[in-house]
């Protein structure tokens, strides 16, 4: 690609697809299908190419401590000698996959340690905010913060995973008008101050969602996390209509209010997700724009993937990291950054997409939030498909009411036994039992939440905390209340019948099993990611 | 005439709860007016009394006889008509007290059916009851000196594997009579029997009695070898008593103990009965009723039926005999009513014989009788556990030498199966195939077995004559005849073994009739139902390969090379795994003594840095290799409120992060000297016999019932722990366990690390850096 094309990136575009437009990219878990369209009723959306990255990122990083937004001083004008300092940062399910280092996190976090120590702080705390996330290795830790930074901190003790079930270590704030309480780290609520390092992948994250989730635990989460607020949040990546948002909202509201200082960072990325040249490239193209090499290259990765078992497959596709581009800064105080940030995430992801469709097709990754150097199990398939892509709208959903997503994975009935333990029992348990959020967030939510066996785990391995499979599930709440079918295309049948899904063996067959529910002739829309896109559809 | 003969008698009849013998007294009391019946029954746990109630009139055959006189009325009848005595026909004064002797010297007939009818009776037992039963029953009427009319019931095949005639004569009198002393014959007897007992107990045989032992049980600990041991010493005298038996029995021409043993019996109540009158009845094979009171009666399997179950079921597909051959069969109520016309007789003086056999006056041929078991089967097939008929095959008469080869050649091929997989590092699902083949191994056994004992049966000619019988038959008046039918002459094969004979077997043989599905819960499915009952106390569990798919081995070399650089790391876990054969074979020999050995590796072993790293490798090591469904049945438990243990080998620091999974953990420790563990362990570790000692222990401090306790493992070296609760369950059974629990009924669970879990080439630690 020319620098030109680099200087000034293509918007995002809706193609028709007619008898000449070539076979589409389906990604499809660890390897990916080349599928036809029907021709005269299909569009394929692409996302806008990758907006150019800020060239000298430590200087805007400076820049934007220095100069805040909204209502707050300066990063240096809150840092005084014995304060207590805490840095909190987003863990590993953000970026996806994994960012080339240095890591923003460490970028930003050197710097506001180089302020700090300026102004002669020495209490200073850094913690992962993972919420109900499991812990993250060391290498992980060492990749998010660098090594400098973990080898000065986490032998003391003052880099650490953040711990929801540590009844000492947790601080009740208070409640919000609707009854929501509000939890907070001990360490980061009795902070003089917290600064909060963010990577702003999709719009769903940042604001308040960083703190007022990202350190808090089970008793003030269960209040958004649910189906009810779920179904409510159409959809949870366009803030003015998620009610997920407007519950994290109030409880910052109450975080403000009890006096606990924030100094927000947020930060996004460009979606450069598998690079403009180098071996994946082509995964971001276009698929008529695919030179002889892309597509040489895409036969042999095609031949080679064939012949590998899942286990090595998924070592070799965790070992991509993406060379992201910091594409914007923003500091000071969480709501006017966090505006700014979310037109920023606009600006490269949305695209205009005119009406509806019958049928969304989505070719769903190898990874999720939830399995980087991990095992994507079908609950993880279902919350990519149904809780991510699907709400990646602004207006209305792709597809409409009553219609069909298609979407192609393995969806193997594989675990990580380390990460996921209470998704297996979820999986064997619960939903063998029940698809129906409402029926499972009272019959199972609690005994799970509160399992000691689950809780030690999180605590102590690297395990997802107990509830975590069931807020997979309530993700996909709105999705399974709009939608008449879903269908996986050459996924393990049994483990998706068990999600309640139709399994089909080619994309053929699960057209052909779509118009049982959306009749014949049915449109269709390509939701062609990653990289991430989000519809603006009119 | 047979009515008002015996009406009011006072009869004394043995072996009353055997088959011909319950036939008899149910006969007798239908069709005899004011009948005393003086039962002489060996008392077991059970009184004498309680026997006659639940051994004899229990019994489906008084079914008609109690709807004829309402449950009052037969009550009444069999407590004023039934007189039960305690007698054991197996000590020399049969055990009977003075008042059982005053009922005895009162009786007017005695008749004599107590035998050891089984095939495989043991030489001595065989001449205790079959010989000396009826000499000690004479020598008992003698000292009491009354002379009632003993009939005496034996066997035709008291003539011997030969051709032709038999005909109703003692045996002296026989042109074929081999002399014989029964005194000799039974001090013989008894010498073998101590003989035999001596040649157990000689060093070469209890050495392989014990490998035996251990080949079945493995590493199970020395009290559950030395038990195993014992019974494997004790089956062996009995299977050399009975080999002793079938060949002294067949070196003098009869096909097995029973008929020689019987025959022996004959000559000496003659030669020792002075005055007392006796008759014999001579019943050729005995199978279910023709008429009376009800068609197709039987008791107990007898020895065709296990045949012909086998023949239905295709595990047999040959049976040796000749397709020209008779086989000598005669139903039970034939039998009981030539007993009673013949006891009703006016006593003579010279022993007066009676054979009641079909073979000389309405012989069937054995091909006519395959031909009907098998149309029978074509027409109302077994079905096999898939729901699939089983056709029977064809006999095509190869000859006994054929067929038993055949048999015993597929015997040899199971057997080196058996062994080979046993040999074979194998788990859960593959080792239920090892269980299979031993079913199938023992289903070939009966088989051998049968061919051998009936063989002997079905290749004798000999034909008995029934001229007796027939001439006593003649005699009667209709009357009788009606009540008392016993003319062989009468029966329709056909009608007999098609519609009688064969659908009582198929019902007593609990076979599958139809395709219908099994209705309700699979054995498993209600195993465990009774395993996931509240009203369960303890549940105990393993840990490798019970909960986890990982060992000490594994655990080790991960602690030992945490810390290593990566060419060291290599090379210390390969030179460990070269070490594994001796380690292994260390292991199957004794566990305890493996540990011991193993565990010396952790000398000098810095506390601090272990149990650092011990919390790392329970997520690298133990949870990647957890069984989901292993540990989610512990939680289970827990959920149910019962106290869940893990008794293990493993080490404490290994097993502690394993803590809030259970209520105790019991595991082995190594003694330390503060700051570095010695490599010593601090006491016996809890696993083989010490893991049952342990939670014998720990059940009795806490107030625990063992028969309400559950326990999981995977090897035969926990067989002490296994045995020693009600509800036992074997997870991923090694072949040697998934055969012994097949066989006992166990729960069997096939616990598997999940899919996806990342593989582990070598247990290395993860490498800590900095």
């Amino acid at each position: 690609m020319g620098d030109d094309r680099r200087r000034n990136p293509r918007p995002g575009l809706v193609l028709d697809v007619d008898r000449s437009t070539p076979p589409v990219l389906f990604h499809h878990g660890e390897g990916f299908r080349l599928e036809k369209l029907p021709a005269g009723r299909s569009r394929i959306l692409y996302p806008p190419e990758p907006l150019p990255g800020l060239r000298n990122p430590d200087m805007h990083i400076r820049d934007a401590l220095d100069n805040p937004v909204g209502d707050s001083p300066p990063l240096s004008d809150l840092l005084k000698a014995g304060m207590k300092l805490t840095i909190a940062f987003d863990d590993i399910s953000l970026p996806l996959p994994p960012m080339r280092a240095p890591d923003i996190r460490q970028r930003i976090i050197e710097a506001v340690l180089d302020l700090a120590a300026q102004k002669g702080v020495d209490d200073v705390h850094i913690i992962a905010a993972l919420a109900l996330h499991r812990r993250m290795t060391e290498s992980e830790l060492r990749h998010a913060v660098g090594d400098r930074v973990y080898d000065a901190f986490a032998p003391s003790g003052n880099l650490y995973n953040h711990d929801a079930e540590d009844p000492d270590k947790m601080a009740t704030i208070g409640t919000t008008p609707h009854g929501e309480e509000v939890q907070l780290n001990k360490r980061a609520a009795e902070s003089d101050l917290i600064v909060y390092v963010n990577i702003n992948l999709v719009a769903m994250d940042g604001g308040w969602k960083s703190t007022a989730t990202g350190l808090s635990g089970y008793t003030a989460l269960r209040h958004h996390h649910n189906p009810q607020t779920m179904v409510k949040s159409r959809s949870f990546m366009d803030q003015e209509n998620s009610e997920l948002h407007k519950s994290n909202w109030r409880q910052g509201k109450v975080l403000k209010e009890s006096g606990i200082r924030i100094y927000q960072i947020e930060t996004t990325v460009n979606n450069n997700t598998f690079g403009l040249d180098g071996p994946l490239a082509m995964l971001q193209k276009r698929e008529w724009e695919w030179t002889l090499r892309d597509r040489a290259a895409f036969i042999s990765y095609q031949t080679g993937l064939r012949r590998m078992n899942s286990s090595t497959k998924r070592k070799i596709f965790n070992s991509w990291y993406s060379p992201y581009e910091l594409t914007s800064i923003q500091a000071g105080e969480v709501e006017a950054v966090h505006k700014q940030t979310t037109e920023n995430v606009y600006k490269q992801q949305l695209v205009n997409v005119e009406g509806q469709t019958d049928i969304l097709t989505m070719g769903l990754p190898y990874i999720c939030p939830y399995n980087v150097n991990s095992v994507m199990n079908p609950i993880l398939v279902a919350c990519l498909g149904l809780g991510y892509f699907f709400n990646m709208y602004r207006g209305k959903p792709l597809v409409r009411e009553g219609g069909v997503v298609i979407m192609t994975h393995p969806t193997p009935w594989e675990f990580h036994p380390v990460h996921h333990p209470s998704y297996i029992d979820f999986f064997e348990r619960v939903l063998s039992q029940t698809k129906d959020p409402v029926e499972m967030s009272q019959r199972f939510e609690k005994a799970f939440a509160e399992d000691e066996w689950y809780r030690h785990l999180y605590r102590t391995s690297y395990a997802y905390h107990g509830v975590h499979p069931f807020y997979m599930w309530y993700w996909c709440a709105h999705a399974l209340d709009h939608l008449g079918q879903v269908i996986i295309v050459g996924g393990n049948p049994d483990a998706v019948r068990r999600l309640g899904f139709r399994p089909a063996t080619t994309l053929h067959d699960a057209f052909e099993i779509a118009t049982d529910v959306v009749g014949p002739q049915p449109t269709v829309t390509h939701y062609h990611s990653p990289p991430i896109l989000m519809a603006d559809v009119q | 005439m047979i009515k008002t003969q015996l009406a009011g008698k006072r009869i004394a009849i043995t072996g009353a709860t055997g088959f011909l013998g319950t036939a008899l007294v149910e006969l007798l009391l239908r069709e005899i007016p004011n009948i005393e019946l003086v039962l002489l029954i060996r008392s077991t746990r059970r009184t004498v009394e309680q026997r006659v109630n639940r051994d004899i009139l229990g019994n489906d055959i008084f079914e008609t006889l109690k709807s004829e006189l309402g449950k009052e009325g037969f009550e009444q009848k069999t407590k004023n008509q039934i007189t039960a005595v305690s007698a054991d026909i197996s000590l020399d004064d049969l055990g009977i007290d003075t008042a059982g002797l005053e009922i005895l010297n009162s009786c007017d007939i005695v008749i004599h059916s107590a035998a050891a009818v089984s095939f495989d009776e043991p030489l001595d037992r065989a001449i205790e009851v079959n010989l000396m039963g009826p000499v000690r029953l004479v020598n008992i009427l003698k000292s009491l000196d009354c002379s009632p009319h003993l009939v005496m019931v034996s066997t035709c095949y008291v003539a011997g594997n030969r051709k032709g005639d038999a005909p109703e004569l003692p045996l002296t009198d026989s042109p074929f009579y081999v002399p014989l002393d029964w005194r000799d014959e039974t001090d013989a007897a008894r010498r073998t029997r101590s003989y035999i007992e001596d040649a157990s107990r000689r060093p070469s045989n209890l050495d392989l009695f014990r490998s035996s032992a251990r080949a079945e049980l493995g590493a199970a600990g020395t009290p559950a070898l030395a038990r195993k041991t014992e019974q494997l010493r004790q089956r062996w005298v009995k299977d050399q008593m009975v080999e002793a038996g079938r060949n002294r029995a067949n070196s003098l021409g009869f096909p097995d103990a029973y008929a020689f043993t019987k025959a022996m019996s004959e000559q000496a109540v003659e030669e020792i009965r002075n005055d007392i009158p006796l008759s014999l009845v001579r019943p050729s094979i005995i199978e279910s009723s023709w008429k009376s009171p009800i068609s197709g009666w039987i008791r107990g399997f007898r020895m065709a039926e296990p045949i012909i179950l086998n023949f239905g079921k295709g595990t047999l597909k040959e049976f040796p005999g000749i397709p020209e051959g008779i086989v000598d069969i005669i139903p039970v109520d034939f039998v009981a009513s030539a007993i009673v016309a013949v006891a009703a007789q006016e006593p003579k003086s010279e022993t007066t014989i009676y054979q009641v056999a079909s073979g000389s006056c309405n012989p069937i041929l054995t091909s006519k009788l395959a031909d009907y078991i098998h149309n029978f089967f074509g027409e109302n097939p077994i079905y096999d556990e898939k729901n699939q008929p089983i056709s029977p095959a064809k006999w095509k008469f190869p000859g006994r030498g054929r067929v038993a080869s055949q048999l015993s050649r597929a015997q040899r091929f199971l057997g080196h199966a058996e062994k080979t997989l046993h040999k074979l590092p194998i788990r859960g699902k593959s080792a239920m195939v090892v269980a299979e083949i031993q079913d199938r191994k023992d289903e070939i056994d009966k088989a051998i077995e049968y061919v051998t004992l009936y063989g002997n049966y079905v290749e004798c000619e000999a034909l008995y004559s029934v001229k007796n019988l027939l001439t006593l038959w003649e005699s009667l008046d209709q009357d009788d005849r009606n009540s008392f039918p016993f003319d062989p002459r009468a029966i329709d094969w056909f009608d007999y073994i098609y519609n009688i004979h064969l659908p009582t077997v198929i019902a007593k043989g609990r076979v599958k009739t139809s395709p219908v599905k099994n209705s309700g819960m699979s054995r498993s499915s209600r195993l465990r139902k009774q395993v996931l009952d509240p009203k369960r106390q303890l549940a105990v569990f393993d840990l490798e390969n019970t909960l986890i798919a990982s060992n000490v081995v594994a655990s080790w070399s991960y602690l030992a090379t945490k810390r290593l650089p990566k060419s060291e790391r290599f090379k210390l876990v390969t030179k460990t795994l070269a070490q594994a054969p001796g380690m292994l074979a260390l292991d199957r020999k004794d566990r305890t003594d493996f540990l011991r050995s193993f565990y010396r590796r952790y000398a000098d072993a810095p506390i601090a840095q272990i149990d650092d790293d011990a919390y790392e490798m329970f997520s690298e090591l133990i949870l990647a290799k957890s069984f989901p469904a292993g540990l989610r049945r512990v939680r289970e438990h827990k959920a149910l409120g019962h106290r869940t243990v893990l008794i293990t080998g493993a080490l404490d620091f290994v097993v502690n992060p394993l803590k809030p999974l259970f209520d105790d953990i019991i595991s082995a420790t190594l003694s330390s000297d503060g700051n570095s563990y010695t490599g010593q362990m601090q006491q016996v570790p809890p696993i083989g016999e010490t893991r049952a000692a342990v939670l014998r222990r720990f059940a009795d401090d806490n107030d625990y019932d063992l028969a309400e306790t559950i326990a999981y493992a995977d090897s035969t070296s926990d067989l002490p722990m296994l045995e020693a609760v009600g509800f036992p369950v074997a997870v991923n059974p090694e072949p040697k366990l998934a055969s012994l629990a097949n066989r006992r009924g166990w729960l069997i669970e096939n616990f598997r690390p999940v899919a996806g879990s990342p593989p582990k080439l070598l247990p290395l630690g993860s490498r800590t850096r900095g």
